[in-house]
């Protein structure tokens, strides 16, 4: 099925109107951006659905932005069906601090580590999540650390960790880092 | 009468040579399960991080009933340097570096996927000649990574001699690697638009040699280690993953196709023109015990690496003469579509990026690792359940991680 075919198909099984989702189903991979409330559902009937069938949450990513109004972090679901060959992508967007989602362990069991993985780096919660814990990082860890304003602590437990100053002011200035094949 | 302190004076406050005070002591957090919930014979037993036979630093959390596991929990993030954030101040070319340390024993899969999915954001293209190079140079790290997988999993098992035939094969792919570009392990080869360097004179000719001379090699190791019967007694019958749980857990590579499931990226959504090639999907029969066994899941990497020969071979005789290797490769990259998801099939399974475009600035906005091995740990404690503490080894070894890139 096509982009625009799935968007429909969600749009009209969720009964939403025109102002209550934004989708692009012209992109080089269609998404539809959900509200928070209406994931659990909408997740739970692109898996039922026997015409769309998608049986594999591919990839769970965060997107941090701070500049955004109002300012929000994107959780963005890569859904994808080995049967059917088609691909989703669902955005919903919830607060910068203290946001919230419904875990989406009970529909693909893949969410749970890549829930916990977003927690961690961005601080979403995932209400109902079997395992909440960090995952990447130690419990004690100041912070998200893909949250674009996240600062460095100079000390972990004593341990030096923040980087050199070099690679990112020079980044700042726009000037190449030197690794790539023009440097 | 206390006893009088040797060699510092009996004035002196504290323990000088302990540098860490309780206080600043990380709080022990690091536990899942609770040493109060346990049930009666039940123990909690750490294994790894430094534990030779979990494949880097990987710590599993056991919660054990003598030899059977009652339930198992791993703790990644021991090497976890969290390339992403990096990825935020460095331009498009300059994360390619960052992605081949992901899973340092499959490099060019690694870059290759990043690479394709910038130039999915890009709209370009890459020649014939570029193409075949890039489908050579993936399918010989496929068969590099695959001789790690094989030979360090005999070893886990107690089989030595395989491991050796194994990375004598392996040093040749690495050979050619390092006479291709320089580095033997960590290549950053595939750049966004090209590869980095042209063949070298002669590299096809003993690049077919080695394939000539490499399958009687894989022959006898196969004749060695697949059909052992101590071998198939440790690996038959350990650490099922039906189809659905694979399919649930969305598991991918070898890991999905030894459940069974006949799926490869190379043949179902292809790439860099993998659809003229002619090959077969292996997939696990279940030939000893259930399907998507251990030794499944062993025995599909094994077959995999006579397809990874074959489209080698095809490659090397349409590898047009002609060509530059840099041609579409961008002086600046800038894009001005906003985001893209592409992934390739790596050694490991179906690696992908997620990169969102920042459109004022020539670095991504956001770059995220969607890593097969992160994923294939995520059910480890669904068949850990109810094994021996000796099938953690087999189980571990058939999954063929890597920590580099669980971790990112």
């Amino acid at each position: 099925m096509t982009g625009a075919g799935i968007i429909e198909r969600l749009a009209a099984r969720l009964a939403l109107g025109d102002g209550a989702f934004e989708a692009d189903a012209e992109a080089a991979d269609p998404w539809i951006r959900l509200p928070g409330e209406r994931l659990l559902e909408a997740a739970k009937f692109l898996k039922s659905d026997p015409e769309l069938d998608f049986d594999t949450l591919h990839c769970l990513s965060g997107v941090d932005w701070p500049k955004a109004d109002p300012p929000a972090i994107e959780v963005v679901y890569h859904l994808f069906s080995l049967t059917r060959k088609h691909w989703i992508v669902l955005k919903v967007r919830v607060p910068r601090s203290g946001g919230r989602l419904p875990t989406l362990e009970g529909v693909w069991k893949a969410a749970n580590w890549h829930e916990r993985e977003t927690w961690d780096l961005f601080g979403v919660r995932f209400e109902g999540h079997s395992d909440h814990r960090r995952i990447l990082l130690p419990a004690d860890w100041p912070g998200h650390p893909l949250l674009r304003d996240w600062e460095w602590p100079d000390t972990w437990h004593k341990i030096p960790v923040k980087p050199g100053r070099q690679m990112h002011e020079r980044a700042e200035t726009g000037q190449m880092s030197g690794v790539g094949p023009f440097d | 009468m206390s006893s009088p302190r040797l060699p510092g004076s009996t004035g002196f406050d504290g323990a000088p040579t302990v540098t860490l005070y309780d206080e600043d002591l990380p709080p022990d957090n690091s536990y899942a399960f609770s040493p109060d919930e346990l049930e009666e014979d039940e123990m909690i037993l750490n294994m790894g991080p430094q534990h030779p036979s979990t494949h880097g630093v990987l710590r599993i959390e056991l919660k054990t009933d003598g030899e059977i596991i009652k339930d198992s929990r791993p703790h990644i993030g021991y090497l976890h340097r969290n390339f992403e954030k990096h990825a935020e101040n460095i331009d498009y070319q300059g994360v390619i570096p960052f992605t081949d340390r992901m899973d340092y024993v499959g490099s060019m899969g690694n870059s290759l996927a990043y690479a394709l999915t910038v130039e999915k954001l890009l709209g370009i293209t890459v020649g014939e000649r570029v193409a075949c190079i890039r489908i050579i140079t993936a399918e010989l790290q496929r068969i590099a990574s695959h001789l790690l997988a094989m030979g360090t999993y005999g070893m886990d098992i107690g089989a030595f001699t395989p491991f050796l035939l194994c990375f004598q094969q392996r040093e040749r792919v690495l050979d050619l690697f390092e006479w291709l570009c320089g580095a033997r392990l960590l290549y950053n080869y595939n750049w966004v638009g090209g590869v980095s360097h042209d063949l070298p004179d002669g590299w096809t000719d003993r690049c077919g040699r080695f394939l000539d001379e490499f399958v009687p090699v894989l022959d006898e190791v196969d004749r060695l280690l697949s059909h052992n019967k101590i071998f198939i007694r440790r690996t038959g019958d350990v650490g099922i993953i039906p189809p659905e749980m694979a399919r649930d857990y969305a598991l991918s590579g070898p890991n999905l196709r030894g459940s069974g499931i006949s799926w490869d990226l190379r043949r179902d959504d292809p790439y860099l023109g993998y659809e003229d090639y002619d090959f077969d999907v292996i997939t696990g029969t279940g030939a000893h015990g259930p399907i998507g066994s251990c030794w499944d899941r062993y025995f599909v990497r094994v077959r995999e690496m006579y397809e990874s020969v074959r489209i080698v071979r095809q490659a090397l005789e349409r590898l047009p003469a002609e060509g530059d290797v840099r041609e579409n490769v961008p002086r600046f990259i800038r894009p001005s579509a906003g985001e893209a998801y592409c992934r390739s099939e790596a050694p490991r399974g179906e690696l992908g990026f997620y990169i969102v475009a920042d459109q004022k600035k020539p670095i991504p906005y956001r770059v995220k690792g969607r890593s097969p091995c992160f994923v294939a740990m995520g059910l480890f404690h669904e068949i850990t359940r109810g094994e021996m503490i000796a099938d953690i080894i087999a189980i571990i070894g058939s999954l063929d991680i890597v920590l580099g890139e669980i971790d990112r």
